[in-house]
């Protein structure tokens, strides 16, 4: 970290407003008497919120008169805990994990979009809505990489993910937190492997067939495209699975990642596959739903998305796709 | 593989509700009343016969370290302490234990807060986890008006928990450096002794526990202390939560047995090595502080604590970061020193000084620009900084250096002698200096 | 109660008390351990590591010294002592290890660095050094912060050993400074850069083991090596701590404490540290000689025959002679002696017209439980003194007593920042009456305590009823048992603000006799016209307008109050150009010694008196120090035992105890109203006029 020091430009005063007083009251009440100094990271927290999401000199100055202590005690607070940002942020701040774990899985590229969307580090775009840091490991590590936008982490990003909510938040659109694939948490991707006696109410249980192998090596230049994908779980299924046909690459190919739940990766896998168009998929038998979905080792994700209702809808336009569903596609 | 009837986090991903009919559904909150009859001895017994092994990195037993608080008060008050700043890079467990099954960890602060005369529990989670500390605040609530914990609750021993949180803070997963943040301070570990089963927080007895150590003893106590030290092997006993992130094809948590192979475990969940088993390079199995171990010696791992110790490396929160051939060791390990130069809190001069110094050296190597006597000189830096510091991050930022030492050397000097060969392939240098 | 413990260190076994620290223990045997972050008066932080040691049967890893408890070794499997090394190889190569670490970013200045010679960095480099930098990156480089006009910073240069903040917080007691940000970017600051406001900040100086932080009006100055020391006494105030003074050549460069433990441990307040560039100016170089209206340089006999012919033409009862507050023993001694000859009976020290010695004996002014009992006080009551500004070495005594034994204080006087917690009873007499008569709370505190100390500031007695208000304090010293107790604790304690006075009243230079007028008689009488004359001795704190139109002779070192009023100025020598003799708050004689020579024609004050003595016919019977010291012992046999503390004794209140009177309603008030600007030597001093602007413009601001 650089050295950190409060910003140039001060408001001149800070008062609190009512939920920040009422919550200053509340909280020293979690410590023993006399020990309220306990308090002041909490306190800051929320003299942060307040404040558009930044500590300011005034706000340091109430909370150490608040607490009964002397300023340069907070003064140490504020710039030894890093989520204090001694500086104005944007709307949304984005605090971006390049620790080695999300380094691993790309947050390098996510760097590139915020600097082009946003521009430099802890610097506010200019409509006041866009700020980023990068951050040290936030601790969600198997959903990497992620970022943290103001209280609400957004996992398993890609650049072009990332970059739309980017633009989203700066629409004033509501954007989903949490994962950004098809998953729900921390599970692998294409659905739990375990706990399933849990899920079994809930969810659809993949219906791939049992005596299905190994699905067949999809064929990659790049180790890490190439898949080793696990013997599906057993079940009893009436379709047999079978290999959807595909075509040529046409001229014009659907933009799949309409559909919700596909992505850019999963677009170009099923593009290999040869399926381009949203008819083709519409079109799908159980048999074929059932063999992707174990080729991609989906665990049922195909169905419970409902990819041909979807595709059914996409084939005839977006304007029937709003019709069925009720909103645009993503 | 373990069995879905022996995990202990049954709402893991949480696609079930984490709130207390849910929770109570799922087994929490059961008889509670009846192990806290166990009484104070009787839950440290039975702790201790488990043979749980602290879920915070170290492994140190937890049945031990709660018989080292006081049997009787002196007049001060005793405190259980829960660390939830999850902050160790690859680690990202006890999050879903907090926002999904919040209530194991609620009735584990009841149960372990009485084995060890505490009437007050602090939770201090990171202040990064908004959501979470939410989810738990709410399960707390739930909790209290459920008359579960509180004055005078259903279980018989008064106990108020409290959700604590920081801001930003790696070393305050260090227990005296989160008892110091606890207090209103700045992070900085303390000096030990006094151990804080003596001098704690507010200079009071105090224990500080993991998350998950927590969590799993309701359910130890429940079905008993047999059922647990049964699972794993002898000294490594148990289920554990395992963060498998980096290169495997489907990154997740996952529940398993301890002392299960490494393969199997990242084979099974995780869908194996991004690319296939032969495209394994090198993996850090428990979180970023503990050095890295190469593909050679992963294939029947058991992911336990006395064997990885024993490979000089070590399970540490058993947050399994796989890297494939196509990482850049040097680049990955300089990522990890950079993190510790950032979380470093300034206070003892080896990691103050050395952390910013290794982390320096090893941005150079890896664009190849250094001597290759820099390389031992690293390595001599690192010692001198493990073991000289006041408390363990000068070592937790030492390993990860060692480690890549110890079995990448080769990738840092082939990467020197192409820098040596032709340090400016493209020119930019030149431009860099003239501007 | 004494619990020992055997270790064992480098071979050498030794038994040292159980709470003594390795670092304490290896010291004991004479095994050197090296050390940045240890001080033996702050609270441990282990933070350097330098002071790593290798302990037999702990972890593989060398430990703390400073932090780690002998008790909390544990003895080898068969009950050997532990054992600890200091010089083995994993030793060394630890502290190497530390050394090298504390120097990759710390800039190579020493040429053009203050603390170059005395550097605790500099030194151990030496011996725990590599002779080689393996360190090829950037230095750190660190602004330098604000923290007040006395303290300099070169933050480049800081260790983060964190002595001056730990110094600040839990001594100074004012938490001015603090270690802001973290890791490789921490950094020493005061909040936004603001000046210090503890009166003892230039003890972080000394602390700073490197040269972060250095005296600011000393930048530059010297070097170490090229000055003269000298131990000596302060004088700033009553405590007469022990100082060392620096000089080359003719001028004083500095002052620096020196230990001891009974008065100043090892601070001293910033008024004593940095008085010194008052040393220089505002001298008063020559005698004057008033001549229609103007003050005209003289020499020694026109001075004298100035002074004769003015004496001679008048009655001694219509002569007054006041001393002032920094005159040593000897031409206090010399003064009266000369006003004895000359007849005159209108002398008094006690320029701030206290009652102090006129009743009972010496148990009645001094302090008497003596500086280090504060420490086994059990319960203080504070009555009309702000210690933190009246002797702040001592208010720190107070302050750590309460940090550390939590002892219960009462205040009876104006509200202030005391750098501790007390209760505050009372503005004034009513609330004393109060207290005395038992209806406070505090009374019965008081009464409980086995060793209640009561602490009697000149704001209760430098007043009308001044003799009134210090006889209810006997009575309650009485009442609480304070005083007269079997374990002849004696707590009754006057805390002067003058570092001539105990010395004043212990030989009498007071009014002799019924008629003969105090300071406060000698004021109204000169203003009436009933004083011809009125001879200062380094008097310079009266209301000068009072004196009318008597003759006003000013013996002193400084051109002050006194001298500009004065008609005839005789040049004296400041403490550190003379051996005085001077008696502390609590009893202690204690000698200053000459570091430089007056300037000019000044003379050491003594001999002026004699010379004088001479000149008007009165010649004094003494030749040299020696004789003058010989017949002074005679006079007052305690002052010949040097750096002894001779108290009063406790039953000896009586007599004052029944001079409780009416008391008027008016608060107590400290009387020292600018901490910085007490003195003719302080009011010459730049840095103290920089120190009080800063101040008064700090108020003001908090009068906004």
């Amino acid at each position: 970290m650089s050295v950190r020091r409060l910003a140039e430009a001060q408001p001149e005063s800070f008062s609190p407003n009512r939920e920040t007083t009422a919550f200053a009251k509340a909280a020293v009440k979690k410590y023993p008497t006399g020990k309220q100094a306990s308090a002041v990271i909490p306190l800051l927290w929320r003299v942060q919120e307040q404040n558009a999401g930044w500590v300011s000199e005034p706000a340091i100055r109430w909370t150490a008169e608040f607490l009964d202590m002397p300023y340069i005690r907070v003064y140490e607070i504020a710039t030894f805990y890093t989520m204090f940002n001694l500086q104005p942020v944007g709307t949304f701040h984005v605090q971006l994990c390049g620790t080695t774990p999300c380094m691993l899985r790309g947050s390098e590229d996510l760097k590139t979009v915020c600097r082009k969307v946003i521009g430099d580090q802890m610097k506010v775009t200019s409509d006041g809505k866009l700020s980023w840091v990068e951050v040290e490991c936030l601790g969600a590590c198997t959903n990497a990489p992620m970022v943290q936008i103001n209280k609400d982490y957004y996992e398993d990003l890609t650049p072009e993910i990332l970059e739309r909510i980017l633009s989203d938040l700066r629409e004033g659109k509501e954007v989903k937190p949490g994962p950004q694939n098809s998953r729900h948490r921390s599970e692998p991707l294409g659905g739990a492997l375990t706990l399933l006696g849990d899920v079994s109410a809930k969810r659809a249980k993949p219906k791939a067939a049992a005596k299905a192998k190994a699905a067949p090596k999809a064929k990659s230049a790049t180790p890490s495209k190439a898949k080793a994908t696990p013997a599906p779980a057993k079940s009893a299924s009436p379709a047999k699975p079978k290999k959807p046909r595909g075509v040529k690459a046409p001229k014009q190919p659907d933009d799949l990642k309409l559909i919700s739940g596909v992505g850019p990766k999963l677009e170009g896998t099923l593009n290999e596959l040869g399926i381009y168009k949203y008819a083709q998929i519409a079109k799908w038998s159980k048999g074929e739903i059932d063999w992707v979905d174990d080729y991609l080792s989906f665990k049922g994700r195909i169905e419970r998305d409902d990819w041909i209702k979807q595709a059914g809808a996409l084939a005839k336009g977006v304007d029937e796709y709003v019709r069925v569903f009720g909103k645009k596609p993503k | 593989m373990l069995q879905d009837k022996d995990r202990i986090f049954t709402n893991l991903y949480g696609f079930k509700s984490p709130g207390l009919r849910a929770a109570k559904m799922r087994g929490a909150w059961d008889n509670t009343k009846q192990l806290i009859e166990l009484g104070r001895d009787g839950i440290i017994d039975q702790v201790k016969a488990s043979g749980l092994r602290g879920r915070g990195g170290a492994g140190f037993p937890t049945g031990l370290k709660w018989s080292f608080m006081p049997k009787e008060s002196d007049g001060r008050p005793h405190y259980l302490i829960v660390n939830a700043d999850e902050s160790e890079p690859g680690t990202c467990k006890d999050r879903e234990i907090m926002r999904h099954d919040p209530h194991l960890l609620v009735e584990g602060c009841l149960i372990a807060g009485f084995a060890m005369g505490a009437n007050t529990g602090y939770i201090y989670i990171r202040g990064e986890f908004i959501r979470e500390r939410e989810a738990l605040q709410a399960a707390v609530d739930e909790a209290y008006e459920a008359k579960l914990i509180g004055k005078n609750n259903k279980n018989g021993w008064d106990f108020d928990l409290y959700v604590h949180h920081g801001a930003g803070a790696y070393i305050c997963g260090e227990e005296t450096a989160l008892l110091e943040s606890l207090e209103g301070k700045k992070g900085q570990p303390r000096l030990k002794p006094p151990f804080p089963a003596n001098v704690g927080l507010y200079g009071a007895p105090s224990t500080v526990n993991n998350v998950e150590s927590i969590a799993v003893v309701p359910t130890i106590l429940r079905r008993g202390a047999d059922w647990f030290a049964g699972l794993g092997r002898p000294n490594n006993t148990g289920t554990k939560l395992f963060c498998i992130s980096g290169h495997v094809e489907t990154p997740c948590n996952v529940e398993e047995e301890m002392g299960i192979p490494f393969r199997e475990l990242i084979e099974k969940h995780a869908g194996g090595v991004r690319g296939g088993w032969d495209n394994l390079k090198a993996v850090i199995p428990g979180g970023s502080s503990v050095p890295c171990l190469p593909a050679t010696m992963c294939k029947d791992l058991p992911m336990d604590f006395d064997t990885l110790r024993d490979l000089k490396s070590g399970l540490g929160t058993a947050a399994v970061i796989v890297m494939d051939q196509s990482t850049d060791m040097i680049r990955a390990i300089a990522r990890l020193a950079y993190f510790y130069k950032h979380e470093s809190c300034g206070q003892c001069t080896p990691c103050r000084e050395g952390t910013g110094w290794m982390w320096r050296v090893l941005e150079r190597m890896a664009v190849g620009q250094a001597e290759k006597r820099e390389i031992d000189m690293l390595l001599d830096v690192s010692y001198q900084i493990e073991g000289h510091t006041i408390c363990a991050l000068g070592d937790a930022a030492a390993w990860p250096v060692q480690g890549l030492i110890r079995h990448f050397r080769h990738e840092i000097e082939e990467r020197i002698d192409q820098y040596s060969a032709n340090p400016n392939p493209d020119g930019s240098m030149a431009l860099q200096a003239a501007e | 109660m004494s619990d020992m413990r055997t270790v064992k260190i480098d071979g050498v076994e030794l038994e040292v008390p159980a709470h003594y620290t390795i670092l304490q223990a290896c010291e004991e045997a004479g095994a050197e351990v090296p050390r940045f972050c240890y001080h033996e008066r702050l609270s441990i932080a282990g933070n350097c590591r330098m002071c790593l040691v290798e302990v037999k049967g702990g972890p593989p890893k060398p430990q703390a010294s400073c932090a780690l408890g002998v008790g909390d070794l544990r003895p080898g499997p068969e009950g050997q002592p532990p054992e600890i090394f200091t010089k083995t190889p994993m030793v060394k190569k630890a502290r190497e290890g530390v050394m090298e670490f504390l120097l990759i970013n710390h800039p190579l200045d020493c040429p053009i660095c203050d603390q170059g010679g005395e550097c605790d960095l500099q030194d151990q480099a030496m011996a725990y050094g590599i002779d080689k930098n393996r360190f090829a990156e950037n230095k750190r480089a660190v602004e330098d912060k604000y923290i007040g006009p006395l303290v300099k910073t070169i933050m480049t240069r800081c260790i983060h050993c964190t002595r001056c903040v730990r110094f600040s917080t839990e001594v100074g007691g004012v938490e001015d400074l603090g270690l802001a940000g973290r890791g490789e970017d921490a950094e020493i600051t005061t909040y936004l850069e603001n000046a210090m406001t503890s009166e003892l900040q230039g003890n972080v100086i000394d602390l700073c083991p490197v040269g972060a932080l250095t005296s600011r009006p000393y930048a530059f100055q010297a070097r170490p090596w090229e000055l003269r020391k000298t131990e000596s006494i302060d004088v700033m105030d009553a405590l007469g701590s022990a100082i060392r003074v620096d000089a080359r050549d003719r001028e004083v460069m500095r002052i620096m404490p020196r230990l001891n433990e009974e008065v100043n441990e090892e601070w001293i307040s910033d008024k004593t540290r940095f008085i010194w560039d008052g040393l220089r100016t505002q001298r008063l170089d020559r005698p004057y000689v008033r001549k229609n209206g103007k003050l005209e340089p003289a020499t020694w006999d026109e001075a004298f025959a100035a002074i004769a012919e003015k004496i001679k033409a008048t009655t001694p009862d219509r002569i007054g002679a006041i001393a002032g507050d920094l005159c040593a023993a000897e031409e206090l001694y010399a003064f009266k002696d000369l006003m004895s000859a000359l007849g005159v009976t209108n002398v008094d020290c006690r320029q701030d017209g206290t009652p102090l010695g006129e009743k009972g004996n010496r148990a009645g002014y001094l302090f008497n439980p003596g500086i280090a009992g504060i420490n086994e006080a059990d319960a203080i009551l504070i009555v009309g003194s702000n210690p933190r500004l009246e002797a702040p070495v001592l208010n720190a005594r107070i302050r750590q007593h309460w940090r550390n034994n939590a002892v219960q204080i009462g205040l009876i006087g104006e509200v202030a920042d005391l750098t501790y917690d007390y209760e505050h009873l009372g503005a004034g007499p009513e609330s004393l009456t109060e207290l005395v008569e038992g209806k406070s709370k505090f009374h019965a505190l008081l009464a409980k305590a086995e060793r209640p100390l009561i602490l009697i500031g000149q704001g209760a007695i430098a007043r009308g009823d001044g003799l009134s208000v210090l006889g209810h304090l006997a009575k309650l010293a009485a009442d609480v048992g304070a005083t007269g107790g079997d374990s002849g604790w004696n707590g009754f304690a006057v805390l002067h603000t003058a570092a001539a006075r105990v010395a004043g009243l212990d030989l009498c230079v007071l009014p002799g006799g019924e008629d003969a007028l105090g300071t406060r008689g000698m004021l109204s009488a000169a203003g009436k016209g009933e004083l011809d004359v009125v001879y200062l001795l380094g008097a310079d704190e009266l209301r000068m307008k009072s004196l009318g139109e008597a003759f006003v002779i000013y013996q002193g070192s400084h051109g002050d109050a006194g001298a500009h009023r004065a008609d005839v100025i005789l040049p004296g020598a400041a403490y550190t150009e003379k051996s005085g003799t001077y008696v502390n708050t609590e009893g202690r004689a204690q000698m200053t010694t000459r570091a430089v020579f007056p300037p000019g024609d000044a003379r050491e004050d003594w001999t002026i008196l004699r010379a004088l003595s001479d000149a008007l016919g009165h010649t004094l019977s003494y030749n040299s120090v020696d004789q003058l010291r010989a017949a002074m012992y005679e006079a007052a046999p305690h002052l010949a035992a040097i750096d002894q503390r001779e108290a009063g004794a406790a039953g000896d209140l009586e007599e004052l105890a029944n001079a409780a009177g009416r008391m008027n309603s008016s608060a107590f008030s400290s009387t020292i109203s600018d901490f910085y600007l007490t003195n003719p030597i302080a009011r010459a001093s730049a840095v103290m006029a920089e120190c009080s602007a800063l101040r008064r413009g700090r108020k003001l601001d908090a009068a906004e």
